[in-house]
């Protein structure tokens, strides 16, 4: 790869602009998608501490696993059908379909906000059941974890909105197509993060 | 859509009119790092005087009582969060990393200046609400600033009721506005260089800042994690982190939690983090040095890798913090052996330095003068550190004087004195004016004599045993009394030290009028942010044209060239600047 080939060069060997007049970017792609790989990545950081945290606290002898609710598997569907509207959008985008774009990109934050909603709901059965936040380990991760989660997924809807605006306010299909690309990149991230999640929190 | 490199897009420049585009609310990476600098030198100028108080209490004990126990530690807790982080992470990233990025990296601004201005104004909040914990009842945090539970949240311990949870919102508020001018950071040294750019014609101060900004943002992920489950174990009673525990004969709500598990979290943002503050100043240093011994830096490549090894061998160290917290012998021996490994590239970059001298046309003005003595004092820190790398070494001296001499020296003086052969270094082209050499160096020699006053009977101390983190020592049977004349002495270096730093100010602020005028390269550099067509440049940096990089960053005392040195952007093939390899150079299109 060219990045390690360019860390081994001598540059006092040389003079010149490299390779003729071309800029020197190190990755071909938009920049905004390079920060938002990143970001992907310090997210990542943070959940993988968690979830160790997770396992050594799992094995300090007060845990009480929690029984899963099943409305977690009805939300984990929809926020699938979420990540499948969404990327349908960025496909109709591509081709320059604005107005199947906009009936699926409405659809998919229709579908988080619900999703978002289903696991409050959960919450307030967890609560009505005698497992408050502070009852034993099992639960207090539980309210962690996924409100950590439900906190991505609302920062998402933050840009989401902005870009819904954008749409509303007649914007051609090549000008909104990287926010579209971007909140789907985002949302297959944030839907992969829960099924890892959910997989920890079920098997627990 | 195809792909257009930032470089060459079309680029509006929104020149900001009113004062308040230009100054407040400004998008200019330039603006920003003044207000970032500008706040971090403010809020470390608290700290500065939290220490003077804290040196008042250890060498005057029974004559001044200007503070309680319980002051002091909150003067203890409030000084070393505030330097660590709201300091030195702020003043090298925020401050140096944005003014110095673009403009090294040739292009008009960050990436995302919305994103910039956003990050500064997020950091400032994170300083309010800090400072804010100074006004509640109890006080701020008196916790030492490791925060170690349980008795960071349990009453007794100073500003367990307001302060603490004070402190870890602001610094989860810090997190964020760090982590949004980190993305700016990197995206902007990957995506936007100038033509002929590449990586490794980067000076490199921009290495020091980027790998650094990678470490903050792998590492503060740690310390948010911590601080968001201490603050549920605070305010919501989970037991994250808190064992079941007595206090003032009450047993607390608490069970089963672990206070190793927030050491090995909080000492795995915290051993990156002195990389944070370490590498853009290993960066700054190597382009000062540089600059003025007239020479190429000795072993750019290595350099580079040393910076990228150090970076990542950072995050494998982090248990060496808690030696004395008690852990598995071969647990132990894994983070002794990689603490010492640390040390390999670390020395290759003091050898470095030290080779980038050898046989230089030095010129010993006040920016030199502050690099040089940080070579003094890392090369002591970093001794020092091999010492309390080991377990055995660790264990006796970690609750002493001894530690707090060594990080002070290798993490405080040591980024101190590079921020200040920055700030002179640079100030030139900030403001167009240059410094008073006369004052500067009066600066220099009160600020490193004095800092040396105060840290090496440190290390005395440690050996006699003094143990660290005490209010008073009062009298024992194994420290002798001399020792109290020695801390007396600490102290009165301590406040010279404190005082002599007016000089600095009045410096700043006399220059900015009468300095005499700089010029666009007075030190004769030959990195790109010297050869802006304004001084101070202006918003977008470089007029009509960006530049074009014909050459690496340290075209020093090139043979057969009339000056000497050789601008990153001009163009032309003057020989090689290293001896050999005179008869290889590859691909001239000059």
């Amino acid at each position: 790869m060219g990045f390690y080939k360019e860390l081994s060069s001598k540059p006092w060997e040389y003079q010149g602009p490299v390779e003729g007049t071309t800029p020197e970017s190190a990755f071909e792609i938009e920049p905004e998608k390079i920060a938002l790989r990143m970001f992907m990545v310090v997210a990542s950081v943070i959940f993988s501490l968690i979830a160790i945290t997770y396992y050594v606290r799992l094995d300090l002898g007060d845990w009480v696993p929690l029984k899963d609710p099943g409305l977690l598997w009805a939300n984990t569907g929809i926020l699938v059908l979420s990540s499948v509207c969404l990327q349908f959008a960025r496909n109709a985008v591509t081709r320059g379909d604005l107005g199947k774009t906009k009936i699926l990109f409405f659809l998919s934050g229709v579908l988080a906000v619900a999703f978002i909603v289903g696991q409050v709901l959960v919450w307030r059965q967890l609560n009505a059941t005698g497992f408050a936040i502070n009852t034993n380990p099992a639960s207090a991760f539980f309210f962690l974890l996924t409100g950590m989660h439900g906190v991505h997924l609302l920062g998402g809807l933050w840009v989401w909105t902005k870009t819904a605006f954008r749409l509303i306010n007649k914007v051609s299909a090549t000008d909104i197509r990287l926010s579209i690309e971007l909140c789907t990149v985002y949302w297959h991230f944030l839907l992969v993060l829960w099924v890892l999640l959910f997989a920890t929190l079920a098997n627990t | 859509m195809a792909y257009v490199p930032i470089a060459d897009q079309a680029h509006d420049l929104h020149d900001p009119h009113s004062f308040i585009t230009k100054y407040i609310w400004s998008q200019d990476h330039k603006v920003i790092a003044i207000q970032y600098g500008g706040v971090a030198i403010m809020v470390g100028l608290v700290a500065l005087c939290l220490s003077v108080a804290m040196r008042l209490q250890l060498g005057f004990p029974d004559s001044f009582s200007l503070i309680d126990p319980s002051s002091y530690y909150q003067a203890v807790t409030m000084h070393g969060m505030i330097m660590v982080v709201y300091l030195l992470t702020a003043l090298f990233l925020g401050g140096f990393g944005n003014y110095l990025i673009p403009l090294m990296c040739g292009t008009r601004d960050m990436v995302f200046p919305f994103l910039n201005m956003l990050s500064f104004w997020v950091y400032l909040v994170s300083v309010l609400i800090l400072l804010s914990s100074f006004f509640v009842t109890g006080g701020p945090t008196g916790a030492g600033w490791t925060l170690y539970p349980p008795q960071t949240i349990t009453d007794g311990t100073p500003g367990s009721d307001g302060g603490i949870f004070l402190m870890l919102l602001s610094l989860g508020v810090f997190i964020i506005a760090f982590t949004m001018g980190g993305l700016n950071y990197v995206t902007t040294v990957f995506q936007a260089r100038a033509r002929g750019m590449t990586m490794m014609r980067l000076p490199l101060s921009v290495w020091g800042i980027l790998v650094a900004t990678v470490l903050g943002l792998f590492a503060f992920p740690a310390l948010l994690v911590s601080a968001i489950m201490m603050v549920l174990d605070l305010k919501l009673g989970t037991s994250f982190f808190m064992p079941a525990i007595m206090s003032a004969g009450e047993q607390l709500d608490y069970s089963g939690g672990s206070p190793i598990l927030f050491q090995h979290l909080f000492w795995f943002f915290g051993h990156p983090e002195v990389y944070i503050v370490a590498l853009p100043a290993f960066g700054l240093v190597s382009d000062v040095l540089a600059t003025h011994a007239r020479k190429n830096i000795f072993g750019y490549r290595m350099m580079v890798w040393a910076i990228v090894a150090i970076g990542g061998l950072s995050f494998i160290v982090w248990a060496h913090h808690m030696y004395v917290s008690g852990m598995n012998p071969y647990f132990g021996f894994f983070f002794a052996t990689t603490t010492l490994i640390i040390a390999v590239p670390t020395a290759l970059k003091v050898y470095n330095w030290v080779l980038t001298l050898w046989e230089g046309d030095i010129r010993l003005n006040t920016p030199m003068l502050f690099a040089i003595g940080f070579i003094f004092t890392f090369i002591h820190g970093g001794l020092t550190g091999l010492f309390l790398g080991n377990v055995v070494i660790d264990l006796p001296l970690s609750d002493t004087y001894f530690v707090v001499a060594h990080f002070h020296m290798v993490m405080g003086v040591s980024p101190v004195l590079v921020l200040f052969a920055a700030l002179y270094h640079w100030y030139p082209k900030v403001t167009g004016k240059m410094m008073n050499e006369t004052l500067g160096k009066m600066h220099f020699w009160c600020t490193f004599l004095g800092t040396y006053a105060i840290y090496l009977p440190m290390h005395y101390l440690g050996f006699l045993g003094v143990p660290r983190r005490y209010y008073a020592i009062g009298s024992t049977d194994f420290i002798p009394a001399s020792a109290q004349t020695l801390n007396e002495n600490i102290t009165l270096a301590a406040i010279f030290v404190a005082i002599t730093q007016i000089l600095f100010f009045i410096n700043v602020f006399w220059s900015l009028r009468s300095g005499k005028p700089a010029g666009g390269n007075p030190w004769g550099a030959t990195t790109l942010e010297w050869q802006t067509p304004d001084t101070p440049p202006k918003h977008g940096n470089w007029g009509h044209d960006l530049p074009i990089v014909h050459r690496w960053a340290y075209d020093y005392s090139v043979p057969g060239y009339p000056d000497d040195f050789i601008p990153q952007n001009v163009a032309g093939d003057f020989g090689v600047s290293d001896d050999h390899d005179h008869d290889a150079p590859a691909d001239v299109k000059g």
